[in-house]
């Protein structure tokens, strides 16, 4: 493919497809969404497979100069970028089929929507340009906003405007950090500033302006009241790329941006990290256990998760970003299906309240079956792809700090708690309501949406190697970068003495 | 061959568990009691190379697991000894537990479901024993735990089942939380989470110490503990052993499998396997010794007071448990794993057995309402008292020849005797007391089901059954008897049958109760000499275990009091229970309340429940409610987006006009920054 713009080519597709469901009938744009959708993932599979492992570090470059020289059209992705890419297209066709029978007014409008999004959010992981990156960034929560506020439930105007008043604060920071960066580098290139040392003192800001922005789509504890209620208000498909793409982006700006631009700054203020961290896993959890609506618990459940992924990335280790990585790439997977999950009964009984279901095992059996995988994967049993990250990320987590390890890994009692008792009151027990005992089982096409997600979340949870080993050399890379200000854990081993070989105190 | 014992159950659980309606009940049942039989048959050829020396320690490799960094991670299937033990054992009881569940479940409506998650268990089974890392003996772990959940829950209709599986399932959480430190710890230390990589060097890491949670410490002490904390989540030591007993709201061919011969050995296991670490450790084993001693006592005393009679084989096993615990922390872990492998058939044995006598009397399973059984079902009546005779260890001692738990019990009261390390004597003193309880509690059972006169007129089972009334779930047992309606043996039993015939259960149950009842009377005496000779012991072992000859040696040295307490003690309980249950039927009841403080702390399980709840379960809602209300709504909501809000809105109508144009305001303020920076950079 030498040559070939593919990344732009993987951007133009759903774009194209945009503009033709605008002019299009409801029915046809259905149609013109999935089959672009579908395209974009066939595409972006083939970038995959065509990856190199372990060579260049950017690949499938593209520059291109817009407004003169300050501002390219540069794109070009990394391993760690390539994976969240395959997970964007991957969901989006599912997004789509979710939609198919719940939306029926003003559906060109909402394909088009849809397919917009793609578009910026596959071009925040692409962008190369730090300017590029930000229209991106900032652009592709635009989308998301009309989506809950035209397609929303009741109260979709508070919801709107908590998502936009706290993402409205870090970006405009973000954005003075940009300027400055930009200012004191020279380039607005994100590899040249990859390799910018930034000077200590000025770190401090920067690392601040931008934890703004990403500790707020993240969302860390305490910036995060905006996703329950953007969650209950947005349609099932808004939720599940909110749940998988949008929340990716605090952790992939981590990654790309605070840890290794400013490694100095990230060793300095690791503590706030890991401090909101632990106040996310043990608070939410708690709160999520108390919920009556599916979606607020399952909104809550993903700030706790996130909490790894924030945690892992800033314990300066390989398990723990490699672990934070995968996290984010599971919860993609395992909470975007718990939306499903939600979305199905929800299409059906148009109730999100706990209490209104029950028993549904004895009448949808799959789908239970489909809930039940999706439970164990967010409680991260191993074997599947939520264990892995998890582990990985403790693992890493205590490599750190073994306050931390201690207190994160609390998650894993208290998730089993709120998961377990939220799966036993909807499918296990006998239904509380007339029509609950009545709900139909899953249709084909919600088969078509749950059985591949259960396939990817089983494969990463039995062989995730083919998911680590495109992400191993840019870990490296990041160590590598931000080694000289890794700061110390708190074991210090000592060395051991050998034991006499003797055996002490036998009675004869 | 390994890879066909541990992979076939998965296939046959993936058939019959996707399969389900499709392949009906019969074929769902054949491929996954035959895969079990394939596996149980191919196991014992494993065990018998290793006791004739022609089998040697093996690896193999299946697939890469998680590769990051230094933490190298396969999947693999390790055999050694230790490893062909267990194979045997869990092999063995999950075929014959698939047997019985073809009468057990016979009526019920998802026996397709039943046998898939049977099989499940039995393939996560043996992932644990045959891990070559932490990480894949984790998977096995959870997956066991994953299977626990969905069998106890089986009947998910049923509330009582549904909390006791969740509360399995979390009582374990709290274990692997300890479990998972202590891998974090082992990878922190060892730079490696392979098994024997780790027993290797853990003889060199004597003396060091490690920080964690702000103090020093002993690093093998940490490492162990936390570890530990593992093992006594799923072995239901005392603390975390509050599921167990719940645990019997599933079918009681799973109680037999899981919550008796297997999964709950497993953290009996994972000390043997890991004993070299532990050896390193005089801290850490003394907590295990402890730990083991006190919930064998602690289990016996509440096994003599329960109605249930699967609740007194629970509590049985829990006490069993400890032994085993206390045998691994006195340093004998050839005699843990004896017990472990004698316990495995007299206890699967008792379970089925007492899952025949519930088949026979229509579901109940309170024995004040048994009574004069013997004559009806001789056939269980006999498995049974086989069953009794080998959990109280009946033998005799100049012979050298007994029952199964007569050559293992012994084994660990002398190794505790012989030890001389700290707690051993305690371990010892428990260890006979506790075997008097042992005798007393299961004596008790079999007086109380098979003997006497029939007291079965007032049960509500039986009256459904004679009445022909329409029974909710016929197939659903009621191991949820509210143990404090009933002022327990407090009032006479009205005596009768009340017309009722209870029927001997049929072959598919009466087999594994025969094959068991003769691994419960020879398993011990055949194989004493491989466990637990000093000399011969290390052959079998080769190096799998941290085997001690200088204590084998020892512990035939042993005074001869401490030979023949076991046997006294168990003669004592015999009689108790003799003049209780048969003599004097009106003493228990005299007894409870003469002293009616020391019996409700038995009957109410030492108010652990009850504690527990006040401490854990009322707290965490409580703060779930204040976070949720005062601290996301009341605090930052409040102060956050709503304030912000508020202080727009006073005195302007800008608030209005806010919120509707807030997309369009958004999009502005970026494109203005884009614009801006976009000039500015230009004008560079």
């Amino acid at each position: 493919m030498d040559g070939f713009p593919i990344l732009s080519a993987i951007l133009a597709l759903p774009l194209l497809g945009a503009v033709a469901c605008l002019v299009s009938s409801a029915a046809a744009a259905r149609w013109i969404a999935l089959v672009t959708t579908l395209a974009t993932l066939a595409l972006c599979i083939g970038l995959w497979a065509t990856y190199q492992i372990g060579g260049p570090q950017w690949q499938f470059v593209e520059d291109a100069a817009l407004f003169g020289n300050a501002f390219r059209w540069a794109l070009g992705i990394d391993g760690i970028a390539l994976l969240l890419i395959v997970l964007t297209a991957f969901l989006m066709p599912i997004c789509i089929a979710a939609s198919w029978e719940a939306i029926d007014r003003r559906v060109p409008e909402y394909m088009a929507l849809f397919l917009f999004m793609e578009v910026l959010m596959l071009g925040t992981f692409m962008a190369q340009d730090i300017f590029l990156f930000y229209i991106f960034f900032e652009a592709g929560l635009i989308p998301m906003y009309l989506i809950i506020g035209i397609w929303g439930g009741a109260n979709r105007i508070y919801a709107a405007y908590k998502f936009f008043l706290y993402t409205l604060l870090g970006s405009v920071l973000m954005l003075i950090a940009m300027l400055w960066m930009v200012n004191y580098a020279e380039s607005t290139s994100i590899p040249v500033l990859l390799n910018t040392d930034f000077p200590p003192q000025a770190q401090t800001l920067l690392w601040l302006a931008f934890f703004a922005s990403f500790a707020v789509k993240m969302p860390m504890w305490p910036f995060h009241t905006w996703l329950p209620d953007a969650h209950v208000q947005a349609p099932t498909a808004g939720s599940v790329i909110l749940a998988g793409v949008l929340l990716k982006l605090g952790g992939y700006g981590f990654v790309r941006f605070s840890l290794p631009m400013f490694p100095e700054a990230s060793a300095q203020l690791v503590w706030v990290v890991f401090g909101l961290s632990m106040a996310a896993v043990v608070l939410t959890s708690l709160i999520a256990l108390v919920q009556q609506d599916m979606k607020k618990l399952i909104a809550y459940s993903s700030v706790a998760h996130m909490a790894f992924v924030t945690a892992g990335i800033f314990t300066f280790n390989r398990q723990g970003i490699e672990g934070g990585l995968v996290v984010m790439l599971s919860h993609g997977l395992v909470s975007g299906a718990l939306f499903l999950c939600v979305g199905v009964v929800y299409d059906r009984l148009h109730s999100r309240d706990i209490d209104k279901y029950g028993g549904l095992s004895n009448n949808m059996p799959a789908y239970a079956l489909f809930f039940m995988v999706f439970t164990m994967a967010a409680v991260a049993l191993p074997g599947t792809s939520g264990f892995v990250g998890e582990f990985l990320a403790l693992v890493g987590a205590y490599e750190a700090n073994s306050w931390l390890a201690a207190v994160l890994t609390t998650g894993i009692i208290l998730g089993a708690a709120y998961m377990l008792l939220l799966y036993w009151r909807i499918a296990f027990g006998t239904a509380r309501t007339e029509e609950a005992a009545k709900l139909p089982d899953l249709t084909r096409r919600e088969w078509a949406m749950m059985a591949p997600i259960a396939a990817v979340v089983l494969w990463m949870g039995v062989y995730p190697e083919s998911f680590l080993a495109p992400m191993r050399q840019d870990v490296a890379v990041l160590l590598e970068r931000v080694a000289r200000a890794a700061p110390e854990g708190d074991a210090h081993v000592t060395a051991g003495a050998p034991a006499p070989a003797a055996h002490e105190g036998e009675a004869h | 061959m390994v890879q066909a014992i541990v992979f076939l159950p998965l296939l046959a659980a993936i058939i019959a568990g996707l399969g389900n309606r499709m392949i009906g009940n019969f074929a769902a049942k054949l491929i996954t009691t035959g895969a079990l039989f394939v596996g149980m048959f191919l196991s014992w050829p494993i065990f018998f190379g290793f006791m004739a020396g022609t089998e040697h320690s093996q690896l193999h490799p299946v697939l890469n697991f998680i590769h990051s960094g230094d933490l190298q991670v396969s999947w693999a299937l390790r055999v050694d000894a230790l490893t062909s033990v267990m194979l045997v054992v869990v092999t063995t009881v999950s075929a014959l537990v698939h047997l019985y569940s073809w009468g057990y479940m016979a009526e019920d409506d998802s026996q397709p479901r039943f046998f898939a998650y049977l099989s499940l268990f039995t393939f996560a089974m043996l992932m644990l024993v045959t891990a070559d890392n932490l990480v894949q003996m984790f998977f096995g772990w959870e997956g066991v735990g994953l299977a626990s959940y969905l069998l106890i829950g089986f009947w998910y209709h049923k509330p009582s089942a549904n909390a006791a599986a969740m509360k399995a399932f979390i009582v374990n959480r709290v274990g692997d939380f300890g479990f998972s430190l202590g891998i974090f710890a082992t990878f922190l230390v060892f730079g490696t989470v392979s098994i024997p990589d780790i027993l290797a060097a853990a003889p060199n890491m004597t003396g060091s110490t490690i920080g964690f949670l702000g103090t020093r410490i002993d690093t093998m002490t940490l490492i162990c503990i936390l570890l530990f904390i593992g093992a006594c989540g799923k072995s239901a030591q005392l603390g975390l052993h509050t599921w167990l007993p719940d645990a019997m709201e599933g079918p009681t061919p799973v109680s037999a499998l899981i919550h008796a011969a297997t999964m709950v050995t497993a953290g009996v296991f994972m000390v043997c396997r890991l004993s070299p670490m532990f050896e390193t450790s005089t801290t850490a084993m003394a907590v295990v010794t402890f730990v083991g001693a006190l919930t064998a006592l602690f289990a016996a005393t509440v096994g003599t007071v329960q109605n249930d009679i699967k609740r007194v084989i629970a509590y049985s096993t829990c006490s069993q448990l400890g032994y085993m615990f206390m045998a691994a922390g006195v340093g004998a872990y050839g005699a843990a794993m004896f017990h472990l492998f004698t316990h495995a058939f007299f206890k699967a044995l008792l379970f089925l057995g007492a899952g025949s006598v519930i088949h026979a009397m229509h579901h109940e399973q309170d024995m004040r309402y048994y009574g004069g059984l013997r004559k009806h079902i001789p056939l269980t009546f006999w498995a049974m008292t086989i069953g009794t005779l080998a959990i109280t260890g009946v033998g005799i001692y100049w012979l050298h020849a007994g029952f199964a738990g007569f050559h293992s019990k012994d084994a660990i009261i002398e190794a505790a005797f012989a030890s001389g390390v700290p707690f051993g004597g305690f371990a010892f003193f428990i260890a006979v007391f506790a075997a008097l309880l042992t005798s007393f509690y299961s004596w008790r059972l079999v007086f109380l089901t098979f003997f006497g006169k029939p007291r079965w007129t007032q049960s509500e089972h039986i009256q459904h059954a004679l009445h022909g009334d329409h029974h909710d779930h016929p197939d659903a047992e009621d191991a949820g008897h509210d143990t404090h309606a009933h002022e327990a043996g407090a009032h006479q039993m009205t005596e009768g049958t009340g017309g009722y015939h209870p029927h001997e259960s049929p072959w598919s149950m009466l087999i594994p109760l025969a094959l068991l009842s003769v691994g419960a009377i020879f398993a011990g005496y055949v194989f004493t000499a491989f466990f637990i000779d000093a000399e011969q012991g290390v052959h079998f072992w080769g190096g799998s275990i941290a085997f001690d000859s200088h204590l084998m040696h020892a512990m035939h040295e042993v005074p001869l009091w401490v030979k023949l307490s076991p046997a006294v003690v168990m003669l004592i309980g015999l009689g108790i229970a003799f003049y209780a249950y048969i003599r004097n039927t009106a003493f228990p009841a005299a007894f409870a309340s003469h002293f009616d403080v020391l019996y409700r702390f038995l009957l109410n399980k030492w108010y652990f429940d009850e504690l527990f709840h006040a401490i854990f379960v009322r707290p965490a809602v409580w703060l779930g409610r204040f976070f949720w209300k005062r601290g996301d709504e009341g605090t930052i909501d409040r102060f956050g987006p709503n304030g912000f809000a508020a202080a727009i809105a006073t005195g302007t109508k800008l608030t209005a006009r806010f919120q509707t144009g807030y997309v369009y305001s958004y999009a502005l303020v970026m494109l203005l920054g884009v614009a801006a920076a976009t000039t500015w950079a230009m004008a560079h």
